[in-house]
Order: C-alpha cells, then sequence, then structure tokens
C-alpha cells in the first residue's frame, strides 16, 4: 500500500512540477517558435504516456499485491490487445515526427534572402566576417591565414575583397533579417550556440556548415559553445547584439573592409620599416 | 580427469526417461528428441590458481567480471561526487582546475559505459547465467573464455594507469572526438589518449573472445527440449545484445586504431588542415565526422547492448515475482529482436547538428522514431505483467517497479531528442545528460540491482537483508530521481553540457539552487551504494540460508543438484526441458509454479497452455 502511494506521489510530484517550475525556456528571440511548439506536443503526448503507464502501474500495486491463496491469471498472449496498442503506438509516433520533419525541412532550407555571416572559430574565440557591396563571401583557406589575412581569404577571389571583418567575438544583426550563419573551424570541433534563437550547429575544421535563423527581438544576446573543444570549452563565449535597421546600418559602415584592413596594414608595415631605417 | 560425462550415460538417460511415463498417461507425451552431440568435457580446477584465478568455470568468470566491473563503478562514482561537488558547489574543491574537471567527465563516460554497464550485464551475468539457464555445463569454449577475463582485467588496468601518467588520463569526453583529444589543448592527449585507445582496443579483443562464447553456448549447447523459444528472456536479451556487440564493436576498435595512428604516426583519417597556434600542422585531409560515424555505429548499438539485457533480465525478475506468465512472449522476443536490428540504422541521431549533411536527418529521424513502437510495446507487455498478477512487493520488485518508472521518463525523452528538429535546441544541454542516465544509467541499474538481490541466493547460497534492500533502494530510486527529473529543465533554459562553470551567465544564475539541490542528491545516492557492499558482506556473514528455489522460479538456473551450483551445473544428468520458462499460477496446478523441467504427464490435468 505504501509502496503504491509512494510511487503515486513521484508521478503527482513529476506532474506537479512540470506545472510550476520556474525553470523552463529562456525566451525565444528567433523566427523557431515552431521548434518550442513541437516540444509542447511532443510533452503533451509523451507526458501523457507516462502518467498513464504509471498510473497503471501504480493500480496494479493496490490492486494486485500479493495475497496468500490467491492465484494470478493465466493468459501467455492477447493478439488482439496486442494488436491495439501496437498500432496506437505507431499512429503516436507518426503524429510526432511529422510536425518534427516538416520544420527539419525548414531548417535545413535557407531563405534564398538570408545575409551569409562567416562565423570562424578556433581555441578559443570567435570573429565573424561579412559579404560586403556584392553580398558574396569571398572563398578561404585555413593556410592563408596570417597576421596580414586573420580570415585566410583567397587573394585571387574577387569576392574577397570588400568583405567586411568583424574581428571580435561580438557581431551586429539586423532585425527580422533572415541570416545564414556559415560555420568553420580552423582546429577543432565547435559549435556557435545562442539559447535564444533555439539552433545551432557544429563547426568541423576541413568543411563549412551552416544553419539559419530570423532574429526577431532586439538586444543583446550571449553566445556559448556547445560542442566540447577542450579545455578552454566553458570559456569560450561571444555575443550577438540584435538591432534596428538604423542602428545596423550605422554599425555596418563603421566596419573595415578586407581592402581597407590590407591597406592599414601595408601603412603599418612601411613605418616599421621606416622606423627601422 | 575430464571426462565425467561420457555418452554412454545420455544414452541410459534418454532412454530411461522415455521408459518413465508413469501407468495410465501416453509415454510419448513426455518425449524430448535426443541430443544430436556428446558432453562436454571439462576442465575441473584443483589448485587455488587454476580454481579461482585462471578459473575455467563460467559461474566463477562471471563473479571477476561482475567484482572488476563494480571496482570500475566504484571509481566512476567517485568520479561524478566529485564533479558534481564543482558543479553545484563550484570553488569549494581548491585542487578542481578545469583540467581535471574535463578527465573526471571522460573517465566517469567511459567507465560507466563501457567497463561497468557492458562489462557487468554481458561479462557479469552472461556467463554466470547462459550455462544455467540454457542447461548446458558450461560455456563451449571454457579456455577463451578465462582469457576473455583477464584481457578485460588487462584493460581496465590500462584504463586506471591512466591516471598516473605525465598529463593525466584523457580528458576529451567520453566520445574521443577528434581532432581536439589528440591535439594539446585538451588535457591528457598524450598518453592518456593513448592508453585509453589501447584500453578500449584490449577490450574489444576481450569482449570478442567472451561473445563468441556467449552465442556460441546459446545456439549450440542448450539442453534437449530447450528451443528457442522456451528460452527465458534474459538469454533472449543477452543473445541479442551479444550479436549488436560483435557487430557494433569492430567499429569502435578500427576508430581505435585509427586515431592511435594519426596520434602516433601523423596519418590523417580524422585530421583535416588544422592551424594551431599560428602554425599550420602537419595534417590534412581527414575527415572529422568519419570518426562520429564510425563512434555512433557502435556508440548507438552500445546503448542496447547495456539495454537489451536489462530488458530481459527485468522482464524475467517481473514474471517470477509477480507469479504471472510474462505476458505477450512472442512479441516480447520479437520485439528484442527487432530493437536489435533497427539499432543499426539510428546512430546518426547523435549527430544531427554535427555537421554531416542536414538532409540525413529526416532518414534517421524516422528510423529513430520507428525503434519506439517495439520499446513501447515492451514496456506496455511488463504492466500487462503485472495486471492480474500475484504481485510479491519485495526489495527484487520493487527494484523492477523503480526500472520502469526511470524507463518510461527517460524513453520518453528520447522521442523528444530522437525527433530531429526537438533536439535541434536540446542537443548539448542538461536535456541530453539527465535523458541518458535517466534511461541507460539508472534504468539499466534498477535492473542490475533487482538482480543482484534475485540471484544472490543463487550465487551465495544466502538471502539478501530485504530491510536494508528496502532502505538501499528507496535511497536509490528516489535520489536518483530526483537528480535527472529537475535536471531536464536545465536543458530547457539552455545550459549546455560539459561546462566546468558558467560564470554568471544569466541562463545559469536562476539555476544556482537546482545545481545545489542535485549535488546534494547525487552525495547521498552514492552513499546509498554502500548499503549494498555492507548488506552482501553481512548476509553472507550470518545471512539467512537460501535453499533450494526460493523464489519458486521456473527456471533451469533454480534447478540444480545444488545449491550454490557447483562446477559442471547440473550433478550427473543435464535436466531435460518440456515448457517455457513462464509456467506460473497455472489453472489446477497444485503449486503456483511449474519448473521447465516438469514434463507434460506430470501436470496433464490441468490448463497448461502448449509452449
Amino acid at each position: 500500500m505504501i509502496v503504491g502511494l509512494v510511487f503515486l506521489a513521484v508521478i503527482v510530484g513529476s506532474v506537479l512540477f512540470h506545472i510550476f517550475t520556474p525553470w523552463y525556456w529562456t525566451d525565444i528571440a528567433s523566427n523557431w517558435g515552431a521548434m518550442d511548439d513541437t516540444i509542447t506536443l511532443t510533452f503533451w503526448v509523451g507526458g501523457g504516456v507516462f502518467v498513464a503507464v504509471c498510473l497503471f502501474m501504480c493500480y496494479c500495486i493496490f490492486k494486485f499485491s500479493y495475497k496468500e491463496g490467491r492465484k494470478a491469471e493465466y493468459k501467455p498472449e492477447d493478439k488482439k490487445l496486442e494488436k491495439i496498442l501496437t498500432w496506437a503506438t505507431t499512429l503516436g509516433v507518426a503524429a510526432l515526427l511529422a510536425p518534427g520533419l516538416i520544420i527539419w525541412n525548414q531548417y535545413v532550407n535557407v531563405p534564398k534572402n538570408a545575409i551569409h555571416i562567416d562565423v570562424m572559430a578556433w581555441q578559443w574565440g570567435w570573429q565573424y566576417r561579412l559579404p560586403g557591396k556584392d553580398g558574396k563571401l569571398g572563398t578561404t583557406k585555413v593556410v592563408n591565414i596570417n597576421d596580414e589575412n586573420p580570415f585566410g581569404i583567397n587573394l585571387d577571389d574577387p569576392y574577397g575583397k570588400d568583405d567586411i571583418l568583424v574581428q571580435s567575438d561580438v557581431i551586429n544583426l539586423q532585425n527580422n533579417k533572415p541570416v545564414k550563419i556559415l560555420l568553420r573551424s580552423v582546429d577543432v570541433l565547435h559549435n556557435w550556440y545562442v539559447p535564444q534563437f533555439r539552433s545551432k550547429m557544429d563547426a568541423v575544421p576541413g568543411t563549412v556548415t551552416f544553419y539559419w535563423f530570423e532574429p526577431n527581438k532586439v538586444g543583446e544576446y550571449e553566445v556559448l559553445c556547445a560542442e566540447y573543444c577542450g579545455v578552454g570549452h566553458y570559456a569560450m563565449r561571444g555575443g550577438v547584439i540584435v538591432q534596428d535597421d538604423q542602428d545596423y546600418s550605422n554599425w555596418e559602415s563603421e566596419q573595415e573592409t578586407f581592402q581597407e584592413y590590407i591597406a592599414k596594414q601595408n601603412l603599418l608595415n612601411e613605418e616599421k620599416k621606416l622606423a627601422k631605417k | 580427469m575430464s571426462d565425467d560425462y561420457n555418452d554412454n550415460k545420455i544414452i541410459q538417460a534418454q532412454s530411461s526417461e522415455v521408459m518413465g511415463g508413469s501407468a495410465g498417461v501416453n509415454p510419448d507425451m513426455d518425449y524430448v528428441r535426443p541430443s544430436e552431440l556428446p558432453e562436454q568435457d571439462l576442465y575441473h580446477g584443483h589448485t587455488f590458481l587454476t580454481k579461482w584465478v585462471f578459473c575455467q568455470d563460467a559461474k566463477v568468470i562471471g563473479v571477476q567480471y561482475f567484482l572488476t566491473a563494480v571496482f570500475t563503478g566504484v571509481v566512476g562514482l567517485i568520479l561524478s561526487w566529485l564533479m558534481r561537488l564543482q558543479l553545484g558547489f563550484p570553488g569549494l574543491a581548491g585542487f578542481m582546475t578545469a583540467e581535471h574537471y574535463y578527465q573526471f567527465v571522460t573517465m566517469h563516460g567511459m567507465i560507466m559505459v563501457v567497463y561497468f554497464l557492458t562489462a557487468l550485464f554481458l561479462g557479469g551475468f552472461g556467463n554466470y547465467l547462459i550455462p544455467l539457464m540454457v542447461g548446458a555445463r558450461d560455456m563451449v569454449f571454457p579456455y577463451v573464455n578465462m582469457l576473455s577475463f583477464w584481457m578485460f582485467f588487462v584493460a581496465v588496468a590500462v584504463l586506471m594507469a591512466s591516471f598516473f601518467v605525465p598529463g593525466g588520463p584523457t580528458g576529451s569526453g567520453w566520445t574521443l572526438y577528434p581532432p581536439q583529444a589528440i591535439l594539446e589543448g585538451t588535457p591528457g592527449s598524450g598518453a592518456g589518449i593513448l592508453l585509453m585507445l589501447i584500453s578500449l582496443s584490449l577490450f574489444v579483443i576481450g569482449f570478442t573472445m567472451g561473445g563468441l562464447n556467449y552465442l556460441i553456448t546459446i545456439l549450440q549447447a542448450r539442453t534437449r527440449g530447450m528451443t528457442l523459444m522456451r528460452m527465458p528472456l534474459t538469454i533472449w536479451g543477452i543473445f541479442t545484445a551479444t550479436v549488436l556487440a560483435m557487430l557494433a564493436f569492430p567499429a569502435l576498435l578500427v576508430s581505435s586504431i585509427m586515431m592511435t595512428l594519426d596520434k602516433v604516426l601523423g596519418t590523417s583519417f580524422f585530421m583535416p588542415t588544422i592551424l594551431k597556434a599560428g602554425e599550420v600542422l602537419e595534417y590534412g585531409g581527414g575527415s572529422p565526422i568519419l570518426f562520429q560515424h564510425l563512434f555512433w555505429f557502435f556508440g548507438h548499438p552500445e546503448v542496447y547492448i547495456v539495454a537489451l539485457p536489462a530488458f530481459g533480465i527485468v522482464s524475467d525478475l517481473i514474471s517470477v515475482h509477480a507469479r504471472k506468465n510474462i505476458f505477450g512472449y512472442r512479441m516480447m522476443v520479437w520485439a528484442i529482436v527487432g530493437i536489435g536490428a533497427l539499432s543499426f540504422f539510428v546512430w546518426a541521431h547523435h549527430m544531427y547538428v554535427s555537421g554531416m549533411n542536414p538532409w540525413f536527418g529526416f532518414f534517421f529521424a524516422s528510423t529513430t522514431l520507428i525503434i519506439a513502437v517495439p520499446t513501447a510495446m515492451k514496456v506496455y507487455n511488463w504492466i500487462l505483467t503485472l495486471w492480474r498478477g500475484n504481485i510479491r512487493i519485495n526489495t527484487v520488485m520493487l527494484w523492477c517497479l523503480g526500472f520502469i518508472v526511470t524507463f518510461v521518463n527517460g524513453g520518453i525523452t528520447g522521442i523528444f531528442l530522437g525527433n530531429v528538429t526537438v533536439d535541434v535546441p536540446l542537443s548539448d544541454t542538461y536535456f541530453v545528460v539527465a535523458h541518458f542516465h535517466m534511461v541507460m544509467g539508472i534504468a539499466p541499474l534498477m535492473v542490475i540491482m533487482g538482480a543482484v538481490y534475485h540471484w544472490f541466493p543463487l550465487v551465495s547460497g544466502r538471502l539478501l537483508s530485504e530491510k536494508l534492500g528496502k532502505w538501499h533502494f528507496w535511497l536509490t530510486f528516489l535520489g536518483a530521481y530526483s537528480i535527472y527529473f529537475p535536471m531536464h529543465y536545465l536543458g530547457f533554459i539552455g545550459v549546455p553540457r560539459r561546462y566546468f562553470e558558467m560564470y554568471d551567465s544569466p541562463y545559469m544564475t536562476s539555476a544556482v539552487g537546482m545545481n545545489e539541490f542535485i549535488s546534494l542528491a547525487a552525495f547521498i545516492v552514492g552513499a546509498a551504494q554502500f548499503i549494498l557492499i555492507f548488506n552482501v558482506i553481512k548476509t553472507l556473514k550470518n545471512g539467512k540460508k537460501a535453499g533450494k528455489n526460493p523464489w519458486q522460479a521456473n527456471s533451469l538456473e533454480w534447478h540444480t543438484s545444488t545449491v550454490p551450483p557447483e562446477h559442471g551445473n547440473f550433478g550427473d544428468r543435464l535436466p531435460v526441458v518440456h515448457r517455457w520458462a513462464y509456467d506460473y499460477s497455472v489453472p489446477g496446478a497444485k503449486e503456483d509454479y511449474i519448473p521447465q523441467t516438469t514434463p507434460p504427464s506430470e501436470v496433464a490435468h490441468t490448463e497448461v497452455e502448449k509452449t
């Protein structure tokens, strides 16, 4: 009896915890509200099954605990019941899978008007590159990376010259404009993750990966590395500032292009040479 | 000296049985096909060394596996305490650097999954139970079986040695993802990772020797009448898990060897062009994602290598202690086999956000959710076995009930993570940590504990204390549930896993109290496990004598000539099986159980179904 009551308390406690928990989603700030909805749906269906199974178990404890002399039922199989349960489960699972796949389809198909952003990761930091006026990012190579070319842009790529370099772990984004995050890493796996945006993807050295989202709330957010990348993993933070159109274009116009960066470096080098003489 | 059981004896035994039908009953009724092979010759050890150390008796090997695995489990437990100390009370332990933290995380994970759970279920329970439950005198290759354990022992020794090498054990996370696993920047990227890879390779080699034994024993050495569809589900679970292991572990072995080569010889299987501290390393062209595919091709079946024996064992425990046949035995068998087969087609659900081609997500989400169907059927059948049963609420049953609650909870959260879209926000957060601890940490642990209380009387001849057992159960179950149930909500907040410290991130400040609570609960649950050790020592000293078949069970292991069974298991005549292991509470039968060895003529008047 007490055993049944304790198990019942565990189940009721779980439900109450879920209802009254102060710990739940960090407020969403992107277009992926559908992910939250799918989770809520899964919670209802899955939680319902969990509660039903456990309550049935408690019922069995109350009702069928050992009594001397009573005999259990002897019925090796019940084909009909098993069939019903199989089909009901299959239907439930399909109902959960369908929305999952539909939203995944949106996740892997990036809108055409999305702004491409190169997110470059290393142990342990981030920096960003935006396409310039031509709207296209220049191609890159790890071996090109040096002080004069911190992003490793291929110098003979015409698209690269006007790229905007953001040598900071904080990036600004335009509110309500979809962005395609192009991830690359020069050393190990990383993952550019902002909990409020819900989306994430690993950065893998040797290849470029991507995902997209549309920020829809002006504000500042913390970027966390979500793929273990060595001893500095927990400290590999960055930031995102989502701005209105005007603020954003002000910020964008203050940034340096690759061409400007090269010119500046050349100037510095010449000054150094002069100083040596 | 070893030839105790000669062919003549078998033939005599067969003829006496065929003739032995009681008067008035058709003697053909009890006929069981004679065995086609002569009995196995066994090597009986006589010295201390051959009897207890390099022993060839599967039961002793099982206990050796069990104790070694438990030792690694205690190490893993202590590491988890240290981790929880840091997470709940950062800075309290002065020695805890980020390096140490990651090393403890890594070793805890690898130890618990491979060296504790896998070795315990297959090496421990597999060795002890397979020959006894299928009615064999021993494993078919006892010498190889002995080597299997000692290979495992060496693998554990190598693993533990990595704590003492310069740089310490590897801190690359239990998934050992390259490139970081073998690059500076990850603790233990020198000797630590090498010893880990060597230890894993040794484990696989040792396990292959054991696994071949389990498979061939189950397929070839079952006693007369023990058809496949009469085997206890424990054996079905262990059998299918071993098949999975035979197919999955090679992927781990090759990836270990390839990474060793990358580390030692500078090959580039998993290593692309890498820029480190301003210099381009001498690697190029390799794929880090290839490793992930290989690792999870092993890693996902590995989940079921742990889960399927647990499914099998818990089915038997529930049936015995509910005094009722397992509901839908054939469905249970096919569910085990089906889950096993499907488990090879779901591995990349660990990699939805790994950067593999995102179109794979559709396939792997579908296969993953399909696997939920046979798994759900098993859950239904467990609770339907309780239904209209005559349930003994003893310690064994408590662990089974605890298993059902934790397994269903962890299974449901698996549907969250398997459904690709839902996985995106939750992957790499504490939701994942909570999910897999609930479903493949706590749930199988509940089964292990239930199995220990159930079979201890067979191994030792004495019953463990019920009173201590109940304390052990309630502290463990309620404690573990209050660790992992709230932990899911940390994942909703967005708290990422494998963070040594959160600083004052807005995500984390709201959860400080919960982290402290979880850590305190973890300390209590860990400490509660020592109740079992105390219980075992106390029982061995002066526990209640169990006698034969204390649970009134049907399966063969309880019907040996002596308790505990001696080498050779069944005295001079092997048992003959006439039925499945689940004839409990048969209407018309005198007792509420009919052992597998009872011939039909003895229960002709009952309503027993032919199995």
